[in-house]
């Protein structure tokens, strides 16, 4: 693991995985009223009274046949019906049968000896859960990876720092930056997958994966595009360390258009990290490690990063993918190149 | 050896009457074997007769104290018992010949005599023994009792049962009741609407010792009103029978009371039907209460010996054994019915106010350690009740707090009996208080209630 003994890398720890959620505020699609079910006990006085309940339907529109009482039951324990068999009359889902799925499922391995601890899901626990099996499951992921040359970046860096004016600048700030240069340069990769159509974006707010006590947060660089690399250092410290003292916002943290994932941090190599919808990608960053390297026919020690990027294949296609790691490569080896 | 049957059915009650039907529609040659009068004591002389009697004594309450306030004043009033006994005798009459009727229609056999098992799928009723192609269905219910072991036994004139209660040609001056279940409560009602002093004596400490606290309660202070005495938590230690009466000694609160009446009517438990018709010849053991020890299909532990009915246990409802019954024939037929929901079969007392109920009873729920809520509208605030002059009781829902569940339901009301259905129905669906609430009930009815106490559930009663 290369890092300065004193720089400050807690903040920026990259998550396992895809992250949080932006909850995608969408201010251009209301959403449809009629979707939602009508709160049961006390109903808004003015609102137009919901048709019906929304029936839990299977994958082909099928109604499922389930008592309101096992519907209410499997709602919170978060139970999918449609994965029930029912054993009422007809093969109605009743309430044993959400009883029983549920004392099967997860209980099923026994626990290891030497005692445990059950802790109950926080919310953020329960989100990046939900999130992420909705991502594994239905986004087609691919995975490119590419090792790059720090050396430049390395010296770069060292030299930044000690002229000792503004920030000290991490190496996850300029890959954050070196991203958010490439995205300008490859929009087909700055997109959401909206199921009926892909919204690529002009403008690059870049989801930093933080680590906090009890799971991760991916607060937003927004217009990270258009900001210097001093500035990019100044905000994504700002808002790790806020996402730890959980005084995020949710336009903080919501409204990403590109994830980025740094584990570095914690020796690892490479790594793949899950996509979070609707991005359509996100860049995982393994740890800068001395290497031999055969360059001209000369085995020399360099310091040396691997990338893997993660792609959505309905958005982003092998060689779209290829070549915006490209970009990002060429401005790592040549962090001049920012400046072109 | 004789005629060959699929299924043969020791009783003709409403447990064995229904199995025969079900198993005949189903193609199976069926025979039903009854020593006495098709229809059981359900029929006979249990709940056809009472509900006879019962209509009589609400008639004669009506005539005696509504009536004028309703426009009708009659002249005197006079109470003839045995005309109300004749009445009922009819009813039970039409309908034993109805059971009859129905058993032609299928084509069951119906071999009248007292049968008794043996090996191997066989039934001997006077000495010929007709085997069964597939199962014997048991079903010989139950009968009265006394207590002997304080004096108190059955002696058909003093001590006496439902079975001569409901042949009375007048009236006692004085009866006291032992045993206030639903039997006891509803003879309480007749006799009091008849003119006679009636005593309820209780062991446990409320009338209607199953039922939920407040529907008890509410019985209670009718029956008080109406100067029905009522001893609970009592224990019955001593009868004596003399000339003049019998004397009983009861100990309440530690301290011994007499009570003294005309007769006495002994309505505390059924004996069961199990001896002498071969249980032990055929393998058919009995369960630690006495009861036919049955598995969740209602077999036996003789290989195609089922039992239904009163004899496989509680609870001893005639409608109970009829499902039972119905359940057993699509089994033996090679159906997989759905099976009985125990814990949703409705209770009821059909005195005045009725007293009906399904489910947990509020007392239970505590027990349990469930975390519900009650939602209660009484009759007085309901416009059908008031029209009627039948303002006496409530609908009381108590609610599961987290799923809205309908954990128990409990009426007492002038129709009680037919109200509850309704949340049977709720129940076997797992409706929740809400579907009850978006079902719309007609105005005015007494129905209304019901939909106000799952409203009340909820906290939002409409109507008071």
């Amino acid at each position: 693991m290369i890092a300065d003994p004193d720089e400050d890398i807690s903040g920026v720890v990259g998550g396992a995985a895809g992250a949080t959620a932006p909850e995608a505020a969408e201010p251009e699609e209301p959403v449809e009223a009629a979707a939602k079910p009508e709160e049961r006990t006390a109903p808004a006085a003015p609102a137009a009274p919901s048709p019906a309940e929304p029936r839990p339907t299977g994958e082909a529109g099928r109604r499922i046949k389930a008592s309101p009482l096992a519907r209410r039951l499997a709602e919170e324990r978060g139970l999918d019906l449609a994965a029930l068999s029912g054993t009422g009359p007809g093969g109605r889902i009743i309430k044993r049968d959400v009883e029983s799925a549920e004392v099967a499922a997860p209980t099923a391995a026994p626990a290891p000896e030497g005692g445990y601890q059950d802790v109950e899901l926080t919310q953020i626990r329960k989100t990046i859960a939900k999130r992420l099996v909705q991502s594994i499951g239905p986004v087609p992921h691919f995975f490119l990876t590419s090792e790059v040359d720090m050396e430049r970046a390395w010296e770069a860096r060292a030299r930044l720092n000690a002229l000792e004016q503004g920030p000290r600048i991490s190496f996850n700030d300029i890959i954050l930056k070196v991203v958010a240069q490439a995205l300008v340069e490859h929009p087909s990769c700055n997109a959401w997958w909206m199921e009926d159509r892909i919204r690529y974006f002009r403008d690059v707010h870049l989801a930093v994966a933080v680590a906090v006590d009890d799971g991760l947060i991916t607060p937003v660089i927004r217009h990270a595009d258009r900001k210097s690399l001093r500035e990019i250092a100044t905000e994504s410290r700002e808002l790790a360390e806020r996402a730890r003292e959980r005084k995020l916002t949710p336009e903080e943290y919501t409204g990403g258009t590109f994830s980025v994932s740094n584990l570095g941090m914690f020796d690892i190599d490479q790594f793949t990290a899950v996509i979070n919808p609707p991005e359509a990608g996100i860049l995982a960053v393994g740890s800068i490690t001395e290497k031999p390297v055969v360059t001209d026919g000369d085995l020399e020690v360099r310091r040396r990063m691997r990338l893997t990027m993660s792609c959505d294949h309905r958005v982003i296609d092998g060689a779209t993918g290829a070549r915006f790691l490209q970009s990002v490569t060429l401005m790592l080896e040549n962090p001049l190149a920012l400046v072109w | 050896m004789s005629k060959t049957f699929d299924i043969i059915i020791l009783g003709g009650g409403p447990a064995g009457y229904v199995c025969a039907i079900r198993a005949a529609q189903l193609g199976l040659t069926t025979a039903l074997v009854e020593r006495s009068k098709l229809g059981g004591v359900c029929v006979n002389v249990g709940c056809i007769p009472s509900k006879a009697l019962l209509h009589s004594a609400y008639v004669a309450n009506l005539v005696q104290h509504d009536a004028k306030k309703l426009g009708v004043t009659v002249g005197d009033v006079s109470l003839d018992f045995a005309a109300a006994v004749k009445h009922s005798r009819q009813v039970s009459e039409q309908n034993s010949k109805g059971v009859g009727f129905l058993m032609k229609k299928h084509g069951v056999t119906v071999i009248e005599g007292t049968g008794t098992i043996g090996k191997g799928r066989t039934v001997t009723v006077d000495g010929t023994t007709y085997p069964a192609e597939k199962a014997v269905v048991l079903a010989t219910g139950t009968r009265v009792k006394g207590l002997p072991q304080v004096g108190l036994e059955l002696d058909g004139t003093k001590v006496i049962s439902t079975d001569e209660a409901l042949f009375l040609q007048e009236i006692p001056s004085s009866v006291a009741i032992v045993g206030a279940g639903a039997v006891g409560c509803e003879f309480a009602d007749i006799f009091n609407a008849f003119g006679a002093k009636v005593t309820l004596i209780e062991m446990l400490p409320q009338i209607l010792p199953i039922e939920d606290a407040e529907a008890a309660e509410a019985l209670r202070k009718v029956y008080k009103k109406r100067k029905i005495d009522m001893l609970v938590s009592a224990k019955v230690s001593k009868g004596e029978v003399g000339d003049d009466g019998v004397t009983i000694s009861v100990e309440v609160d530690g301290k011994t009371k007499e009570v003294k009446a005309d007769m006495v009517l002994m309505a505390a438990g059924r004996a069961l039907n199990l001896e002498d018709i071969g249980l032990e010849e055929a393998g058919v053991e009995l369960d630690e209460r006495g009861f036919v020890k049955v598995d969740e299909q209602l077999r036996t532990t003789a290989e195609g010996v089922y039992a239904i009915g009163d004899i496989a246990g509680p609870p001893m409802l005639a409608h109970k054994g009829s499902r039972e019954g119905a359940l057993v024939a699509e089994m033996v037929a090679g159906r997989t019915p759905h099976p009985i929901t125990y814990d949703n079969i409705p209770s009821v007392t059909y005195c005045h106010p009725e007293v009906a109920s399904i489910g947990l009873t509020e007392e239970q729920c505590k027990a349990q350690e469930l975390d519900y809520v009650v939602g209660r509208f009484p009759f007085s605030a309901n416009g059908r009740a008031r029209a009627a002059m039948e303002t006496d009781g409530f609908v009381k829902i108590i609610r599961g707090k987290r799923y809205g569940e309908i954990l128990g339901a409990h009426v007492v009301a002038s129709h009680a009996s037919e109200l509850i259905h309704e949340l049977a129905v709720a129940r076997e669906n797992e409706y929740t208080v809400e579907e009850i609430d978006l079902a719309i009930h007609a105005h005015p009815t007494l129905s209304e209630a019901v939909a106000e106490a799952a409203l009340d559930s909820l906290g939002r009663a409409l109507h008071i």
